[in-house]
C-alpha cells in the first residue's frame, strides 16, 4: 500500500473501495463523491492534502477532485465545529418558520450564518432545499442526521443534547 | 411525515405502517415483485412492456411530465451496453414526495426500475438520491441488498436470462443534479454541469451509452401499471394524464404532507384533505408546481383541477406536484426574495445569462424588500428575465425567472408600495405571527 494513503484508515479506505465497486472497473471516479463525503466524516472536514490523496487513490488528477468538493455544497473546505447546524430557509420552510428557526439558533449561539463559535463547538449554515418541506422547520446535524419540526422548545433540546 | 389521507392509494398502498412497512417481505406480502415475476415467467417481449406503458399515459413525475412510454421506445435496440437512471436528487424546493416514496416502500421503485431496465435491455442501473437525506440512501441500499439476495436484482434473476444490477448514489447538495444530465455527469464523478441537448440521454447518456432517466415517482407507478393494465391506470386520472400523482403540500396549511389522488382532482378538494388554511386564514396564492413553476393567485388556483392541463392552462406548471400554499400574512417582495436567493445560489455557473442574470435577479429583489428599490425596478426585473430565458443550456434560468415575472404580474401592487413606502404592504408583526414559529409546540409537529 502506498505510503501517502496512510493519511485515511483502513476502514475509510474499505468503504471507499466498496464504493468503487458499483461502477464499472475502468470508472473508478464515480466514487470521489462518496470518497470525499468518507475522508470528511473521517478528518472532520477537506484539506487539500486529503482531497489529493483521495484523487491520487481513485486515480484522478487532484484538481478533478478539488472541482467536486468545491461545487457541491455539503463539503467542508475549511474546519467546521464539531457540530455543524445547516437550517432551510427556503421559501416553503420559512413560510413554517424556516428563517425564524435560524434566527433562534443565530441568537441561542451569538454566531451568524458561516461562524463557529468559539468553543468550536457549533458552526451555523444556510442551507437550500433539503426535500423535507412538509416537515418544517427543518435542519440537518453534521450534513447526515436531518431533524424536523424545529420549534424553539426542540432546537433548545437539541442543543443542550450536543455535547 | 407519513400519509395522511389519499383517495385512490396506489403508490402509498404501503405507507400505512409507517417506517415499520418498508421491506422486502412487507412489500411481497402486498403484491410486490409479482409484475416482474410475471413478466419473466410469460416472456413478455421488450415492445409489450412499452406499449403497456405508452397506454397509461403516464407523464414524467420529476417536472418535465415527459410520456415515460415514449421516452423508453426512444432507447437504441442494439447498443451493446445501456443503463436506466432513477432520478431523486430531490431539491425542487417544496418536493419530498420521492424522500417518502424511498422511506415507505423502497421496492417498488426498485421493480419498476427493473422492469424498466428489462423494457430498454439495461444491464446496469443508478438511483442518484439527494444528499441531505442520507437515511433515506442507507435504507435504499438496505433494499438492495434485500433484493439481490431474493434473487430480484444480478446475473440472470429468477433463472431467466435477464441480467441487472442496481446500486445507489448520492449528491451532496446542489440543485443542479436534479436536471437529468447534471445528475449524469455527478455520477461520472464531476461537477453537475448539463450537457447539451441534444444528444439526449437515450442516444448518450451515462459513460455516453444509451440511457433511460426517469424521476423515482415515475418508476414507483411501474409494478402498479402492469398489475392494473395501461388502460385501467390512465382511466384512474384523465385523458392524457393518466394514474395517481403524489402531491407535496406545504406552506400555511393545517396538515402539510404528501397526498395521492387521482390526476385531475380539483385543488380545493386536495386544500381541503390538507387541513384547510391554517388558523382559518385567507389564501394569498399558490406555486403550483415546485418553486420554478410561476405563482397563480388565489382565485386562479382555486378553479384548476390537478393535472397537467389544466394547470397549463391557467398560465403555471404542475412540476414535480409540489404545492407551495400562501396566506394573507405572506409578503410577496419577501417570498421572493427567498426563491430568487435560491436560483442565484444555486446557478452553476456554466451559462453566462444565468449566472450574472440569477445574481441580478436576487439583489434587486433584495433591494426592494430592503426599502432600496427604485421606480425602474420592475421594469428592469423583467428585462433580465429576457435575456436569461431559452438562452441556456438548460432550465435553471428559466426557472429563476418565472416566479420574478409571475410574482410582479400578479401582485405588481405589492412590489410598487414597496418601491414607493419602502416598506411592506403585509405588516411585518402579521408576517412574523403567520410562520407560526413562535406559538407552536412539539404537539404540532407530532400531530
Amino acid at each position: 500500500m502506498n505510503k501517502q494513503y496512510d493519511m485515511l484508515s483502513p476502514e475509510a479506505l474499505g468503504k471507499i473501495d466498496r464504493e468503487v465497486a458499483k461502477y464499472p472497473a475502468d470508472q473508478k471516479q464515480s466514487a470521489v463523491m462518496a470518497a470525499l463525503v468518507i475522508a470528511q466524516d473521517e478528518k472532520g472536514w477537506l484539506p487539500k492534502e486529503t482531497i489529493a490523496v483521495v484523487a491520487s487513490y481513485l486515480g484522478m488528477a487532484p484538481i478533478a477532485a478539488y472541482e467536486v468538493a468545491s461545487f457541491y455544497n455539503m463539503y467542508d473546505l475549511h474546519p467546521v465545529g464539531k457540530y455543524k447546524l445547516t437550517v432551510c430557509t427556503n421559501l416553503p420552510c420559512a413560510l413554517s418558520g424556516g428563517v425564524h428557526a435560524a434566527d433562534y439558533v443565530k441568537e441561542k449561539l451569538g454566531i451568524d450564518f458561516n461562524q463557529t463559535t468559539p468553543d468550536g463547538k457549533f458552526t451555523l449554515k444556510e442551507g437550500e432545499c433539503m426535500g423535507a418541506c412538509g416537515d418544517a422547520p427543518v435542519l440537518l446535524v453534521n450534513n447526515k442526521r436531518m431533524c424536523s419540526f424545529m420549534f424553539p422548545e426542540e432546537i433548545d433540546k437539541l442543543l443542550a443534547e450536543c455535547n | 411525515m407519513a400519509l395522511i389521507d389519499t383517495i385512490n392509494p396506489l403508490l402509498t398502498t404501503g405507507w400505512s405502517k409507517g417506517d415499520a412497512g418498508w421491506s422486502l417481505k412487507d412489500y411481497e406480502a402486498r403484491g410486490g415483485y409479482a409484475q416482474l415475476k410475471r413478466i419473466l415467467a410469460s416472456k413478455m417481449t421488450q415492445d409489450e412492456v412499452i406499449a403497456e406503458v405508452k397506454k397509461s399515459a403516464l407523464r414524467g413525475r420529476g417536472g418535465a411530465g415527459f410520456p415515460a412510454g415514449l421516452k423508453w421506445s426512444f432507447m437504441p435496440k442494439a447498443a451493446p451496453e445501456k443503463y436506466v437512471v432513477c432520478n431523486t436528487d430531490e431539491g425542487e424546493p417544496g418536493t419530498f414526495k420521492d424522500r417518502d416514496l424511498l422511506r415507505y416502500d423502497p421496492h417498488s421503485t426498485i421493480e419498476g426500475m427493473i422492469i424498466a431496465a428489462y423494457a430498454v435491455g439495461a444491464k446496469r442501473g443508478y438511483n442518484y438520491i439527494h444528499g441531505e437525506i442520507f437515511d433515506i440512501y442507507q435504507r435504499f441500499e438496505e433494499a438492495l441488498d434485500q433484493a439481490r439476495a431474493a434473487g430480484y436484482l444480478g446475473e440472470r434473476i429468477l433463472g431467466s436470462d435477464f441480467s441487472f444490477d442496481l446500486f445507489a448514489h448520492h449528491g451532496w447538495g446542489a440543485y443542479i443534479c436534479g436536471e437529468e444530465t447534471g445528475l449524469l455527469e455527478s455520477i461520472e464523478g464531476k461537477k453537475g454541469q448539463p450537457r447539451y441537448k441534444p444528444p439526449f440521454p437515450a442516444n448518450f447518456g451515462l459513460y455516453g451509452r444509451p440511457t433511460t432517466i426517469n424521476n423515482t415517482e415515475t418508476f414507483a407507478a411501474i409494478p402498479f401499471i402492469m398489475g392494473m393494465g395501461g388502460e385501467a391506470y390512465l382511466n384512474l386520472g384523465k385523458p392524457n394524464n393518466g394514474g395517481t400523482k403524489l402531491f407535496s403540500v406545504s406552506g400555511h396549511v393545517n396538515r402539510p404532507g404528501n397526498y395521492e389522488v387521482p390526476m385531475g382532482t380539483p385543488f380545493a378538494k386536495l386544500l381541503e384533505m390538507a387541513g384547510g388554511m391554517r388558523g382559518g386564514r385567507k389564501l394569498k396564492a399558490v406555486i403550483p408546481g415546485g418553486s420554478s413553476a410561476p405563482v397563480l393567485p388565489a382565485d386562479v388556483i382555486m378553479d384548476c383541477t390537478m393535472d397537467y392541463d389544466s394547470i397549463a392552462k391557467a398560465g403555471s406548471m404542475l412540476g414535480s406536484g409540489a404545492v407551495i400554499v400562501m396566506d394573507e400574512t405572506v409578503c410577496m417582495v419577501k417570498a421572493l426574495e427567498r426563491l430568487s436567493y435560491f436560483y442565484f445560489e444555486e446557478s452553476c455557473g456554466q451559462c453566462t445569462p444565468c449566472r450574472e442574470g440569477s445574481g441580478w435577479l436576487y439583489r434587486v429583489v433584495h433591494r426592494i424588500e430592503h426599502g432600496e428599490g427604485r421606480a425602474e425596478d420592475l421594469d428592469l426585473l423583467n428585462r433580465v428575465t429576457d435575456n436569461m430565458m431559452g438562452k441556456t443550456i438548460c432550465a435553471l434560468a428559466d426557472a429563476a425567472a418565472f416566479p420574478v415575472r409571475s410574482f410582479i404580474k400578479h401582485f405588481k401592487s405589492e412590489f410598487e408600495y414597496h418601491i414607493e413606502h419602502k416598506k411592506c404592504l403585509v405588516d411585518p408583526e402579521v408576517q412574523r405571527a403567520g410562520s407560526g414559529f413562535f406559538r407552536a409546540s412539539s404537539a404540532a409537529g407530532a400531530a
